[in-house]
């Protein structure tokens, strides 16, 4: 189970999981806010929507739900 | 707003019909209003949909020539008076531009603008390799100065348009003929009016072929949202070099901060191009010459890249005023990578000139009738 | 070589043929297994055995971003660089994408498409207990909730936009074909117990900062059902950017539908590319029965028109740049909108929002830009790096 953090938050994955299964799983609503400021979180599923991005290992823009999770990996919000 | 051909052709009461709703035809219809005349502009597709859209947006000063100068000074005074009544949309952002000097020689074209500048009253602040690094710390390492102009200004182009074009009827169509009273739109309906203004930029050519305007292409590369990322517009001193070479293709180092955190970055130059397509050769070379300057940017994710045409002309001066040997017609074109930021001074002369106003400069260098002969 | 753009069932069965023509066929596919959409995390499906076993490279986890018919390259981005790969002849066999409707909520988290949701189940979302409302158009609401609950979901229940009118004729349809009949029942049995409401859609998500409840009309009458998740989907959306870009003789494109098409199509083109004409054209008569169904298909899950006023003037509608119906009054085309109020400008290039106003309004996008997808500027910038193939 490789330990990720999410905003600096400890949060377990299931091995080989994306980063977007394992926030729905960790109960983690916002992705992202958009541009009027509401949270937004997956649609697609599949890469076409946008609105999974997140920063992930300091990298803005990372599309969640494509990104599999690795330990230690620093996810943000 | 109105399509309809024939309401179209019963109102002849206009003074004037502006010819093209991009930033230049939108400043000229707000003057021409302004001053008290009824002016209505003509377009066929979207308001501020040509070169406007497709370029950069930058309200800057530049100093090719004098008469460059100038046109460009005068129109940026003119823009600091307006952005204070544009809507947000158009991103009116007086982020300021940074020419950046790569070596000594670049270092000696520094000083002589800074020179330039301050004389006529234009700040300016020499930077040294140092100051360049803390100005745009994304910039290279190693640079040997640069140039800070900070009253120069990006903006948001077609929303600026749409905003001067307020209040003003559009009047949808495609001018095929001038006529000595007016024009004739695609439909057949022939429209008369007191003066015309031909405001469509790199296709001025097709209702007045005498015009020596051409296109020159451009590609440009949009980026995802990255705020903080650039601080300035950065330009590198090499484009001087490059830029206004007629015969070669070129690129050369330009990214823009824009209000939304994006970064535009440009530019290339083609000539004898005719095909709007985006070329991969060139976008890679004008993004090869990007990463040269900002090697972070490799990393970062352009989501659109597109192509336009600027509207050229011999001597890199617009054509602006009377249209030789048609009293009734006016030319706004030829503004090439600088429309933007002319745009307002080009709608003051055309006004000047058909008002018979005095100008605030000098209005020959720009006159259509002017020579174009090297040698005159 | 052929290029194959796509491993789900086109790609798989157009690489399979061509190969069955002796041929040398490389597959590109985003994801890192071979499936596509329909058949993602399933490993042990016949066909996704059948390629694997075949020994068709696949280059997985790659994008394609750009590419040029005239040198016959494709630009891909990688998780860790970029590729350029040529070919000599290129499927694109890149199917659909769902389609999406805006209505007031449809941006709270916990609304996610149908095949969406799906996927993510597929990929470990874990869905028991959850209380699921699966609603829009088509065959695929069945599917996708006869699998949420298969793990474990409690599903409210099914609202098909198409009233029950439409639905019979379409049922007798089945009927006539034993396997899609087949499929039918099975559906009808992992379902048994849930209510399928014709003549019922979304029409509004409600909840604080993620999906509460949503308000449907059911058949007429206004309901509040609450829910975990919203699974919704209006039918599908051939991916064409490629194919716009890549237009050119020596490009074949496999249209998709459901799965059965797909394949077909799929196949047809793989032999096309190997050049094997008169196999190719001996699947016209299965083609043409299956493009049949497909058209069927659309027809009788034709979008009603009270989905094009769902939206009020503070909808959403492009969620990469926050657009609100209202801003795009007076506007008169996707360009003007575009232009006038960034809708469709953001980093799904309109991929949202485009067949939404498609369907809104009547405007067709027909000013797409390249690259295809976001990329990175290294990677547009590859060639230049020597990283060719």
């Amino acid at each position: 189970m490789p330990e990720i953090r999410v905003d600096g938050m400890a949060v377990n994955a299931a091995e080989g999981v994306t980063v977007a299964i394992a926030l729905l799983s960790a109960g983690r609503n916002r992705f992202r806010t958009s541009l009027s400021g509401e949270p937004r979180a997956p649609l697609c599923g599949m890469g076409v929507c946008m609105e999974c991005r997140v920063t992930v290992d300091g990298q803005p823009h990372a599309l969640a739900c494509q990104v599999v999770v690795r330990e230690g990996m620093e996810v943000a919000t | 707003m109105c399509n309809n051909d024939r309401l179209f052709a019963a109102i002849s009461s206009f003074d004037v019909i502006i010819v093209g709703s991009g930033i230049v035809g939108s400043a000229c219809a707000r003057e021409l209003a302004d001053a008290g005349l009824n002016v209505a502009v003509c377009e066929e597709s979207v308001v501020g949909g040509g070169a406007t859209a497709a370029g950069m947006g930058h309200v800057a000063v530049m100093d090719d020539s004098d008469a460059q100068f100038a046109l460009t000074n005068y129109s940026q005074r003119l823009w600091w008076e307006l952005a204070p009544n544009l809507p947000a949309d158009a991103e009116f952002s007086g982020s300021g531009s940074l020419w950046v000097a790569a070596d000594d020689e670049e270092m000696a074209e520094v000083h002589r603008k800074s020179t330039y500048y301050s004389a006529r009253g234009v700040a300016v602040d020499v930077l040294d390799s140092g100051g360049v690094a803390k100005a745009e710390p994304n910039l290279r390492r190693g640079l040997a100065g640069g140039l800070r102009l900070p009253a120069d200004a990006v903006c948001y182009a077609p929303a600026a348009a749409l905003f001067l074009m307020r209040g003003i009827p559009l009047l949808r169509g495609t001018v095929t003929t001038l006529t000595p009273t007016g024009f004739e739109l695609s439909t057949g309906v022939k429209v008369s009016t007191g003066a015309v203004v031909l405001a469509t930029g790199v296709a001025a050519y097709r209702l007045a072929p005498e015009l020596p305007v051409y296109p020159r292409k451009g590609h440009l590369l949009i980026t995802d949202r990255y705020p903080g990322y650039l601080n300035h517009q950065v330009i590198e001193l090499g484009y001087l070099k490059s830029a206004h070479s007629h015969d070669a293709d070129s690129v050369a180092f330009n990214v823009q901060p824009r209000v939304t955190g994006q970064l535009l970055i440009g530019s290339s130059r083609q000539l004898g191009v005719a095909d709007p397509a985006v070329e991969n050769a060139m976008l890679r070379r004008m993004l090869a010459r990007a990463v040269e300057y900002m090697p972070g940017l490799e990393t970062l994710r352009g989501i659109r890249a597109w192509a336009g045409f600027r509207a050229a002309t011999p001597d890199n001066l617009p054509l602006i005023g009377r249209r030789p040997g048609h009293p009734n017609t006016f030319i706004a074109s030829g503004h090439e990578g600088l429309g933007i930021s002319t745009s307002l001074a080009t709608a003051k002369l055309i006004a000047d000139e058909l008002l018979n106003r005095t100008s605030a400069i000098p209005r020959g260098p720009y006159d259509p009738a002017r020579s174009f002969d090297p040698h005159a | 070589m052929i290029v194959v753009v796509g491993a789900g069932p086109a790609g798989i069965a157009a690489a399979l043929a061509a190969n069955e023509c002796g041929r040398a066929v490389t597959v590109i596919d985003e994801n890192p297994a071979p499936g596509g959409q329909i058949w993602r995390g399933d490993a042990d499906q016949r066909w996704v055995v059948r390629f694997r076993n075949s020994g068709i490279p696949l280059l997985a986890g790659a994008r394609v971003v750009w590419g040029d018919p005239v040198s016959r390259t494709l630009l891909l981005e990688l998780p860790d660089g970029a590729r350029q790969i040529e070919y000599e002849t290129l499927v694109i066999a890149t199917g659909s994408r769902e389609r999406f409707l805006p209505f007031p909520g449809w941006t709270l988290p916990g609304v996610f498409g149908a095949g969406g949701l799906q996927a993510l189940a597929k990929s470990g979302l874990p869905v028991q207990g959850k209380n699921i409302i699966v609603a829009g158009t088509g065959p695929l609401l069945l599917a996708v909730a006869a699998y949420l609950r298969g793990k474990g979901a409690n599903i409210r229940l099914i609202a098909e936009q198409t009233p029950a009118a439409s639905l019979w004729p379409f049922g007798w349809n089945l009927a006539k074909r034993p396997a899609k009949s087949l499929q039918g029942l099975r559906l009808a049995w992992d379902l048994a117990g849930v209510p399928y409401v014709p003549a019922s859609w979304v029409v509004s998500a409600n909840g604080e900062g993620r999906l509460q409840s949503v308000v449907l009309n059911r058949r007429g009458t206004v309901v509040t059902e609450e829910c975990d998740y919203l699974a919704i989907g209006f039918g599908l959306q051939p991916s064409t950017e490629l194919a716009t870009l890549l237009v050119g003789p020596d490009t074949l494109v496999a249209a998709t539908g459901d799965a059965e098409l797909a394949l077909l199509e799929g196949r047809a083109a793989g032999y096309r590319a190997a050049g094997n004409v008169p196999k190719a054209a001996a699947m016209d008569p299965d083609l043409r029965r299956a493009r049949a169904f497909a058209d069927e298909l659309d027809k009788t899950f034709a979008l009603r028109d009270e989905l094009r006023h769902l939206a009020d003037a503070d909808t959403i509608v492009c969620r990469c740049e926050d657009v609100p119906l209202g801003r795009l009054e007076g506007k008169d085309s996707f360009r003007d909108a575009k232009l006038h109020t960034r809708c469709g400008m953001g980093p799904c290039q309109g991929r949202i929002c485009g067949p939404a106003l498609n369907f809104l309004f009547g405007w067709p996008d027909t000013s797409q830009r390249p690259p295809i997808l976001p990329a990175r500027i290294g990677t547009l910038l590859a060639e230049d790096q020597g990283l060719r193939e």
